[in-house]
């Protein structure tokens, strides 16, 4: 291993280090921007050049590779004079805007000027200009004059986001950022550019002009979206979030973090937030005092269900999971494997072992929107040369290298995948991964026992912040799903069952609804307030099994309370025993038990009946469901229903059955299913499976037509119908 | 989208290249490409793109870094004159004025027969032999005196 000499330190590192990476390790700052740890080299801000012995010129560190004897000044005279003569280039061209840049008091160009630039400038002519640009409802372009050409976000979408939606067109003096001519930037991991621009270029059109850095404190939280538990800091503002960034944490997020994890936190403050108790009195829901609220809720909870959000935190599932038969499984339609688990099902690795596997199979999964930091993962895999085999019901660019894929109905899944075998034989790392949609599967344990008879390591993509924490808090309890849905009486936790549920009618035939929800709605009898993850404590369970607490960043907002608190008083009223607690660390220990969360963990499942047959006759429906309509909070961010993720659904065909149909593309459509119908659009994917129909499911505009698999028809609609 | 014969010889110029290296083929395909349209419009370099499986935005940076790439329609004749420094020094930014004056229009602008564009040019590598005016991205014309201009500008009237 060389051993080099910075700033009169020696340090010894692994050959092909760059010199930037071994100051660091050294604890030595070298002045950069267009380097970033997880992006590879372009050296083209020159802002790291050093002093090298025996080199003619300075060098830049994030390019120099480290070599056996190496002398590097990184503060002598002539580094110096080199980084400041960058800078003064450096600021030739950038406007003078800091007061009103949003990235004021965060910018490593205003930093770095400070140390390296001079107090004023010898250029007195006319500054460029490049217009703006309008990259689409997330990431603020409007002063592109800012940039300073680092090539920061054109490699995060080459490198990391695996689409490469913008580019450096033009040359010199004239260069400048653009996305291709006429279009938006469309990928989920869109926000990280903005973390990435060292300047104001690129800015956050959601928190654009409403606080400064300076004035937001950060509290540290957990994401409660999907299941990867991405860490966060929370900025708040006077008692409100104003913005979300990541926490670095190598392990879980790294340094990224999803679209989705970063601008949900628009619906914290969103106008419908239910901020006071209400009963439904002649059929009208009417404000009311807690108290009465809930009276009335615990009379009519003697003999009830429990509808408990997979989003939930783990005290409140295990409070939850007191009150009666309860489930969190909520868009899960097969639960035959209850019973026949060896445990809790879970990603069956570490997240950052996705990295590690040189052969993957992934079952039913819309990788990229369910999971778009471990899509990241898996395609930095993939980049390396692992093979990714996909088995799905639908063809979606997953912006990765494939080995192979196949398409086919939903019905054809299970007995699909036995054939992949001899593909994952022979590998040295290989496992196979199930999705939400193999989950959700009316044959989800089939896929299930299919899976573990590859006879390589298994893994579930969680589905939701606490599709293992569920589990671990003691659901389903009283017989789960099945059972919950026989009750006349249901309470609801953190779901609008019209729009969570496999089946959007869950909750239609409960006489009696305690609807415990952050926002307002129409559903209930009772509607308690209860708050979002950033205003009370919990826990989170991630899919890989990692316990992750977090505290309240922000207080309740108006009457709401934390829903651990609500049940538990709901407990003590209805006089169920192991609910009474003083505090959440009460309701967590009791929960946890001291017991080992990693120990619960297994994918095993014993062999059990034949897999329900599905119906095959007729069209079959295929559902996802869409990355910003997944939970309550999410739909509540008006930036992400901007985006195109977030587009009404359509009813997807291919070309042939369109044909069949005797339709085209873009026409209205009437589909339907046993339960109920919907008015779509006919649209094009030739891609689809035969006789299958893509219609998403968690939308308003489809929650009539019925559960997420089964038979569906489609037909013209008529002007009749339509009226 | 575009023919048979181009694409085949953009299969020629991908073959120069690993099956993992196609988007190396990037060059040489706007080449052929333009040589067949005339100039690249966003569909051409939509198509390109999509031929060697790499993003349009890439395609984009290319065409638009180069000066030899038309990324609108021009005269039938394209002259383009390098202002780069040493041929600055060596008289090309008087020679430019001559073609202006001589042609009538100014950079980027096309005379009104539709017969001439004139263009800045970046280095074309000729230092030496300054003024350089490249003809139609083919053809390379050094030491252009003002009755070089002329000449040149007869010569390529006369071809109508």
């Amino acid at each position: 291993m060389p051993t080099l000499e910075i700033d009169g330190k020696a340090i010894e590192v692994a050959a092909g280090t760059s010199v930037i990476e071994a100051a660091k390790r050294l604890g030595i700052f070298i002045p950069h921007f267009c380097y970033h740890p997880k992006l590879s080299v372009a050296a083209n801000c020159r802002m790291c050049l050093v002093e090298v012995e025996k080199a003619p010129k300075p060098m830049p560190a994030c390019a120099t590779p480290v070599a056996d004897g190496m002398k590097i000044w990184t503060q002598s005279p002539a580094a110096r004079k080199a980084q400041n003569g960058v800078m003064e280039f450096l600021l030739i061209n950038h406007p003078l805007d800091c007061p009103i840049c949003d990235q004021g008091g965060e910018c490593q160009l205003q930093d770095l000027s400070v140390g390296y630039g001079g107090s004023a400038s010898r250029y007195q002519e006319e500054k460029r200009v490049v217009l703006h640009k309008d990259l689409g409802p997330l990431v603020a372009a409007e002063e592109m004059s800012r940039c300073i050409q680092c090539t920061r976000c054109v490699r995060f979408g080459e490198e990391i986001g695996g689409v490469m939606e913008l580019g450096m067109i033009n040359r010199g003096e004239h260069a400048e950022i653009v996305s291709f001519i006429g279009r938006s930037v469309d990928s989920e991991l869109s926000g990280n550019m903005i973390d990435l621009c060292p300047v104001g270029a690129l800015t956050s059109k959601p928190f654009r002009y409403s606080a400064r850095t300076w004035e937001l404190s950060r509290r540290r939280s957990v994401a409660p979206h999907d299941g990867l538990g991405s860490n966060l800091v929370v900025q708040v503002k006077q008692n409100r979030v104003m913005r979300v960034l990541p926490l670095e944490n190598g392990a879980v997020n790294e340094c990224w973090l999803s679209d989705k994890d970063r601008f949900s936190y628009e619906g914290l403050n969103a106008p419908d937030r239910l901020l006071r108790p209400m009963v439904r009195r002649g059929g009208r829901l009417e404000e009311a005092e807690w108290e009465e609220a809930l009276e009335r809720a615990a009379e009519g909870l003697r003999d009830a269900g429990v509808l408990a959000s997979p989003h939930a935190t783990l005290e409140e599932l295990y409070l939850a999971g007191k009150l009666g038969p309860a489930d969190f499984r909520l868009r899960h339609s097969d639960f035959s494997a209850d019973g026949r688990r060896a445990g809790i099902p879970w990603l069956g690795m570490p997240v950052a072992e996705l990295g590690t596997l040189d052969r993957v199979l992934v079952v039913g999964s819309f990788l990229r929107k369910d999971h778009p930091l471990l899509a990241h993962r898996m395609r930095q895999a993939a980049k390396r040369g692992a093979q990714v085999h996909v088995l799905h019901s639908v063809d979606d660019d997953w912006l990765m290298p494939l080995a192979s894929k196949t398409i086919v109905a939903p019905n054809a899944l299970a007995g699909a995948i036995a054939a992949f075998k001899e593909r994952l034989a022979g590998a040295k790392n290989a496992a196979v991964l199930l999705g939400n949609f193999a989950q959700q599967h009316p044959q989800a344990a089939a896929l299930h026992a299919a899976a573990q008879a590859l006879g390589v390591q298994l893994g579930f993509l969680g589905e939701a912040a606490n599709s293992v924490g569920g589990y671990v808090a003691g659901l389903p309890a009283g017989g789960g799903m099945p059972e919950v849905l026989k009750k006349d009486a249901l309470l609801l936790l953190n779901v609008e069952p019209r729009l969570d549920c496999a089946d959007p009618r869950a909750a239609e035939r409960a006489r009696f609804i305690v609807n415990l929800s952050a926002w307002r709605s129409d559903v209930g009898d009772v509607l308690l307030p209860i708050v979002p993850f950033t205003e009370t404590a919990g826990t989170f369970v991630s899919t890989e099994g990692r316990v992750q607490t977090f505290n309240a960043c922000v207080l309740p907002a108006g009457e709401a309370r934390p829903a651990w608190k609500v049940l538990r008083v709901l407990g003590t009223m209805l006089d169920r025993p192991g609910t009474a607690f003083d505090t959440i660390e009460e309701v967590r220990s009791a929960c946890l038990a001291g017991r080992d969360v990693a120990a619960l963990l297994s994918n095993r499942i014993e062999a059990g009946a034949a897999a329900p047959v599905v119906a095959s006759a007729g069209l079959q429906r295929i559902a996802e469901v869409p990355i910003y309509a997944a939970d309550p909070l999410v739909r509540r961010s008006p930036s992400l229903q901007k985006t195109r993720d977030a587009r009404p659904p359509r009813a997807w065909m291919n070309a042939r059955l369109l044909q069949k149909l005797g339709l085209a593309e873009g026409q209205p459509v009437l589909a339907r299913m046993q339960a109920g119908q919907a008015r779509l659009t006919a649209a094009l994917d030739d891609k689809l499976p035969e006789d299958c129909v893509r219609i998403a499911a968690a939308h308003a505009a489809t929650a009539d037509l019925g559960p997420m698999f089964g038979t569906v028809s489609v037909e013209k609609a008529s002007v009749e119908k339509v009226a | 989208m575009l023919s048979a014969e181009s694409l085949r010889k953009i299969d020629r110029e991908i073959a120069k290249y690993p099956a993992e290296r196609r988007q190396s083929a990037v060059m040489a395909a706007l080449v052929i490409a333009q040589d067949e349209k005339g100039w690249l419009s966003t569909e051409t370099m939509d198509f390109v793109a999509q031929y060697l499986g790499i993003a349009p935005v890439a395609v984009y940076e290319v065409a638009s870094f180069y000066t030899m790439y038309n990324r609108e329609p021009l005269g039938t004749h394209k002259l383009t004159i390098c202002t780069c420094l040493p041929c600055g020094l060596q008289g090309s930014l008087a020679a430019a004025d001559h073609l202006k004056k001589r042609l009538g229009i100014d950079f980027n602008e096309t005379t009104p027969d539709g017969w001439f564009t004139l263009r800045e040019g970046e280095c074309m590598g000729a230092c030496a032999m300054a003024p350089v005016v490249l003809v139609d991205n083919k053809r390379m014309c050094d030491y252009m005196t003002n009755d070089k201009l002329d000449a040149l500008v007869d010569e390529l009237s006369r071809k109508s």
